[in-house]
């Protein structure tokens, strides 16, 4: 079944992101940032006040999610999608900024959508409740802001073969 | 009379803890069973979303990871014998047995000790949500959920008119549903209480996520229902992660209380297809 899953490179380019459709089963190799209700909250703070945020988001993909602990010996803990709704009122803000791609379940507000459309950017469904099976597929992890967040900090994840379907399109097609 | 029946609360701690343990990692024969004939049913696009979820209960089962990331809040319904003494703290025990669960997992800790004023980590996912009952009898059973929480921000109370007929509730319920669609992890299971006070429904409907997929309501009249909600949530098509299917919910229990002339109190909990939950009997 999985032989014939399209692969994706992440951080995505222009070209791949224009040629996704809604549905599109897909599987990504690369680079892609954690993040979920308290980092967002913290990066719009730090709009909000004018400051520069800890690192680039530009270009970049964005998981909504929160792992278990690492157990000895492995990468990361069990670390399956969290509910991306609720990232909603934060994530049209880091659109705008250049953020390409999010990973997440379930839909999304129309704020969202439309932002997607106006920066070109791509929405995919993760599995929801398969953490197990996505911490088989993230090769290494690294901390790279807000780390007294503790399984809310921003991590930095390398991934093979990370499973998800397009969710929403950058034209604004959408499964939900 | 006799001596009274006596456990420890050594034993009740390490036995909770091991039940926890397996919860968390391992779905129950009922959850496994219905989620593989759902798999084969399964014609729409969630089909693809049956084949993970099976794939990622076969990873973390045999590499002992949690099947989720949420490992949840613990709820623990202690049904005490009255002919039962308990030697040692029993709350300290139940709160013994979820520490050390969640830290030999390598469970998310999931609990901030205040709601509002101060969300900070408890680090030790304590404290559990503590039901007891004093029932016949001289032994100890606890009933667990680890309730995840994607799936319990979906869950909802409808205070319905006392007039409300069976078709009312069935509407309410494929209201929450509806509303739900793919955010709670679906297929889902939901749990239903029905009767007594709004807090009493809200923990029938909890009860209700106790019981077994494969049971029936011991009243022909609420297996009915149980039946035909069933039906009509999955003939919603919302299907499983909600990417649209035949399978939206893998079972539907009901419990019921009597309740005042005035009033009909629905709870509607829902929760996602890791549906972890596990039993103690001491």
């Amino acid at each position: 079944m999985t032989a014939k899953v399209r692969q994706l490179t992440v951080p995505l380019s222009d070209v791949d992101i224009a040629s996704l459709t809604a549905g599109d089963e897909v599987e990504l190799n690369g680079t892609i940032l954690v993040g979920r209700d308290q980092a967002h909250f913290r990066l719009c703070q730090a709009l909000d006040r004018g400051e520069s945020l800890p690192l680039e988001i530009r270009g970049e993909t964005i998981y909504y999610m929160g792992p278990a602990p690492t157990p000895p010996g492995r990468i990361i803990g069990s670390a399956g999608p969290t509910t991306s709704s609720r990232m909603d009122p934060f994530a049209p803000r880091l659109l705008d900024l250049g953020l390409k791609g999010m990973i997440g379940k379930g839909p999304r507000s129309r704020d969202v959508l439309e932002a997607m459309v106006r920066n070109g950017a791509v929405y995919f469904y993760a599995y929801g409740g398969c953490g197990a099976l996505y911490a088989r597929r993230i090769v290494s992890s690294e901390c790279v802001a807000y780390e007294d967040l503790g399984p809310e900090a921003i991590y930095r994840l390398r991934v093979e073969r990370f499973p998800l379907v397009v969710a929403a399109d950058a034209r604004g097609g959408s499964l939900y | 009379m006799g001596a009274m029946r006596e456990i420890g609360c050594e034993e009740v701690a390490a036995s909770l803890k091991k039940a926890l343990l397996k919860a968390g990692v391992e779905l129950p024969a009922d959850v496994k069973g219905v989620m593989k004939e759902a798999s084969r049913r399964e014609t729409g696009r969630s089909a693809l979303v049956f084949q993970r979820c099976l794939e990622n209960m076969d990873v973390a089962e045999k590499e002992g990871l949690p099947l989720c990331q949420d490992t949840g809040m613990v709820l623990l319904f202690c049904e005490i014998g009255q002919d039962l003494r308990l030697d040692g703290d029993l709350n300290e025990a139940l709160e013994r047995g979820v520490r050390e669960a969640y830290e030999e997992g390598y469970f998310r800790k999931s609990v901030v000790m205040d709601p509002l004023k101060d969300r900070r980590n408890s680090g030790t996912n304590l404290p559990p949500v503590v039901y007891h009952e004093l029932v016949k009898g001289d032994r100890l059973k606890i009933n667990l959920l680890l309730k995840g929480f994607g799936s319990e921000n979906c869950s909802r109370i409808h205070m319905l008119k006392p007039t409300c007929t069976r078709e009312g509730v069935i509407e309410a319920v494929l209201k929450t549903v509806t509303e739900a669609g793919g955010s709670p992890c679906p297929p889902i299971v939901v749990g239903i209480g029905l009767g007594g006070t709004m807090d009493k429904a809200a923990v029938l409907s909890k009860k209700a996520l106790c019981r077994s997929l494969d049971s029936h309501h011991p009243d022909p009249w609420y297996d009915e229902l149980e039946r035909e909600l069933l039906e009509r949530i999955n003939k919603t098509g919302i299907g499983g992660g909600g990417l649209g299917g035949d399978v939206t919910a893998l079972g539907v229990k009901i419990e019921t209380y009597p309740t005042h002339i005035a009033g009909l109190p629905l709870a509607v909990t829902i929760n996602c297809w890791a549906d972890r939950k596990g039993e103690v009997v001491l």
